[in-house]
């Protein structure tokens, strides 16, 4: 059925670098095509126009990590009819999750040049620990063609066509040459769901993981080939605590490696 | 006397979350605070106990703005503590790289965020409704930067080929072609920038700015050279904590930078610029003169101009280094197998100016302790400065247009907020 009106579109952030927002904007051929389909009803790092909510599609950058994030993401769900999150940070707690893995008592101690100034939570949470979430787009940063897709499906009425394999698919889709066979480099490729277009091993490098576990990752059988190509398991667990720090497989992953470090 | 308040309660059209709020007693600015709500960002922790390697791809997430800015300082400052040095041909293509970002950045500043302003337009968006033709050549121009981030540093945001010593992969030569044929184009649409800027109607303000700045012996400062200043200051980047130090002001989760003994400073394209303008590439140059910047700059609202007169310099050096580029041996230097342990400092120009990274690095190479300080929290108290003389000379506006006009001098310098929170210092007590 053919829609009355522009959907009405909200960007929000929280905590993050800006550059999963920055990602429409980097949309260079289809901004203005995009903007012409859609009513931008907020989105302050572009625009200084504001209409109110509710809003038919929201786009939340950013983890959860202040007391007020906390209240304010529950007034954002409240005014959003689909939301979806964008990048690391909002799906896995981004980078700022490797505070959650700081002993809490220590945190206590920690001591800022003014600290009673600050307000700032001890973990640093994915929007879906807070409020439902209608779909998630993973990386960090996203990939802006993914992020198009997302809304031209929700301008459609359709679901998105996002694949949830792993990099190492994208990789021979692409013939790039396996990194681990051919030069025994470390890769978390067979763990990290696609979305990047397999930019690492194109480049000669391992992938590094900056778009969290896919769907049906064995991290232990990758954990073991590692440690075959020479990687201790202190190394093992910083791989996996990086921009996904907190997703469940990636967290389980190194944590173990960690205690495995600590025991040596 | 009556005391009036002004606030701007979520600044727009800047990177990241802040706030004003501006008292007035009578006719009196009484007291002007930049309020930085992003929540605080502890980047510096994080970056305790992780190997020195790690330091680009990490600090790349403070911002996703000027990502190779973060890589660019990190490098430079590891490779100094481990001792190693990158030259030639794997300089250049950093340089081309860093080029990619500016044209990025300026161009999404001019284009999408500042020009709104002296054109009456709340976005780029609705600009586009009446001027499309220049909103096209904006996100053409910067459409070109990305690809140059893209071939290069394999993605635009967090690119991921850059790496202490180097580089993962060489570009091919249809790369290297590729990125000429596009950066011949960009170079048109960057002069036709600059002349699309200097048609803008400015306030004619000046401001008495300390600018501050690299310089390099011969190269419009990008990586590498000298810090200094409008007011004679000369330093090697090792020495510039003993010249620049941070307040943290208590409504603010960003630390302030001062010029000891000389308060509030400028960097960024302004600063550039009035310190470089002799070193800018002959096209530049010409531009610039074409669109009537002199010698000094001290107009505000004109680093428009002079952002997109960088873009031109970026255009022109990125061919020209392209142009000389014969592949190196290695993609990357070698990193020392052993190493005793040090500290190694650097400052690299982002678009928004000077950063500067210090790595104190352990003899496993790990990070022991990490030091950053953004461009944002440097001009974050000149900026403050700006709004107070905004302020006074627009004091009979009603609140809502006083509120406009000082969230567009904040506008004029591009603050990057996201950069400015990571920053507020952690210190670790153990008893």
């Amino acid at each position: 059925m053919p829609r009355s009106s522009k959907p009405k579109v909200a960007v929000y952030k929280f905590a993050s670098c800006d550059g999963c927002q920055l990602s429409l904007l980097d949309c260079e051929d289809e901004l203005l095509a995009v903007a012409g389909a859609i009513e931008i009803a907020l989105f302050p790092e572009a625009t200084s126009a504001r209409a109110d909510g509710p809003y038919d599609l929201t786009l939340v950058e950013g983890s959860v990590t202040t007391p007020h994030d906390v209240e304010l993401i529950k007034e954002i769900r409240a005014q959003a009819k689909f939301l979806v999150t964008i990048g690391a940070c909002a799906t896995a707690g981004g980078i700022q999750a490797l505070r959650n893995f700081a002993d809490v008592k220590e945190f206590a101690r920690v001591v800022y040049a003014k600290p009673e100034v600050l307000s700032t939570l001890a973990t640093s949470t994915p929007i879906s620990a807070h409020v439902p979430v209608d779909f998630e787009l993973r990386g960090c940063p996203i990939n802006k063609h993914q992020l198009l897709e997302v809304i031209s499906a929700y301008l459609a009425e359709r679901a998105p066509n996002v694949p949830s394999e792993s990099v190492c698919v994208e990789c021979k889709r692409r013939g790039t040459v396996c990194v681990v066979v051919a030069h025994g480099t470390p890769c978390l490729g067979p763990v990290t769901h696609t979305g990047c277009g397999a930019i690492c091993p194109a480049y000669t490098r391992g992938c590094y993981g900056c778009f969290g576990p896919q769907d049906t990752p064995n991290a232990p059988s990758l954990v073991h080939r590692l440690k075959g190509l020479g990687v201790g398991p202190a190394e093992v667990s910083r791989v996996f605590r990086t921009f996904n720090a907190g997703a469940p497989v990636f967290k389980e992953t190194s944590v173990k490696a960690e205690a495995e470090a600590v025991a040596r | 006397m009556t005391e009036r308040t002004v606030a701007v309660e979520y600044l727009t059209r800047v990177e990241g979350e802040g706030a004003l709020k501006v008292r007035l007693d009578g006719r009196k600015v009484s007291g002007v605070e930049l309020r930085i709500f992003e929540p605080p960002r502890f980047f510096e922790a994080f970056l305790r106990g992780r190997d020195a390697t790690e330091a680009p791809d990490i600090t790349a997430r403070i911002c996703g703005i000027c990502p190779v800015a973060y890589q660019m300082s990190a490098c430079g400052a590891v490779e100094k503590a481990l001792g190693v040095r990158v030259e030639g041909a794997l300089r250049d293509l950093r340089r081309v790289l860093y080029c990619g970002e500016w044209i990025e950045s300026h161009a999404l500043h001019a284009y999408l965020l500042h020009a709104p302003d002296f054109l009456g337009y709340p976005d780029a968006l609705a600009l586009a409704k009446d001027h499309p033709d220049a909103v096209r050549q904006g996100l053409a121009l910067k459409k070109v930067g990305n690809e140059v981030m893209t071939i290069l540093g394999g993605r635009e945001i967090h690119p991921i080929n850059v790496r202490v010593g180097g580089f993962y992969r060489l570009p091919s030569p249809e790369e290297v072609d590729r990125m000429k044929t596009s950066l011949r184009s960009a170079l048109e649409l960057a002069e036709a920038t600059v002349r699309f800027t200097a048609t803008l109607k400015f306030p004619d303000i000046e401001e008495p700015y300390e600018f501050v700045s690299l310089r390099h012996p011969e190269e419009y400062p990008m990586i590498g050279g000298k810090l200094v200043s409008s007011q004679g200051l000369s330093i090697e980047q090792d020495e510039f904590e003993e010249h620049f130090e941070e307040i943290h002001a208590p409504y603010s989760n960003a630390l302030q930078s001062v010029h000891k003994g000389a308060g509030s400073y400028l960097v960024g394209p302004l600063a550039r610029y009035n310190l470089n303008a002799d070193r800018l590439t002959p096209r530049a140059a010409a531009a610039a003169r074409a669109a009537g910047l002199g010698k000094e700059e001290r107009n505000p609202y004109r680093s428009i101009i002079v952002r997109a007169v960088e873009i031109v310099y970026a255009c022109e050096e990125a061919l020209r280094l392209l142009d000389r580029y014969r592949a190196p041996p290695k993609a990357a230097v070698d990193l020392p197998t052993t190493f005793p342990g040090g500290t190694g400092r650097a400052i690299t120009e982002a678009p928004r100016g000077i950063l500067f990274h210090r790595y104190r690095v352990g003899k496993d190479r790990r990070i022991e302790e990490a030091r950053i300080v953004p461009p944002t929290s440097q001009n974050q108290k000149r900026i403050e400065d700006d709004v107070r003389h905004v302020v006074e000379r627009s004091v009979d506006l009603d609140d809502a247009h006083l509120a406009d006009v000082c969230e567009k001098a904040i506008r004029n310098h591009d603050p990057c907020i996201s950069c400015a929170t990571h920053f507020l210092r952690l210190d670790v007590e153990r008893r």
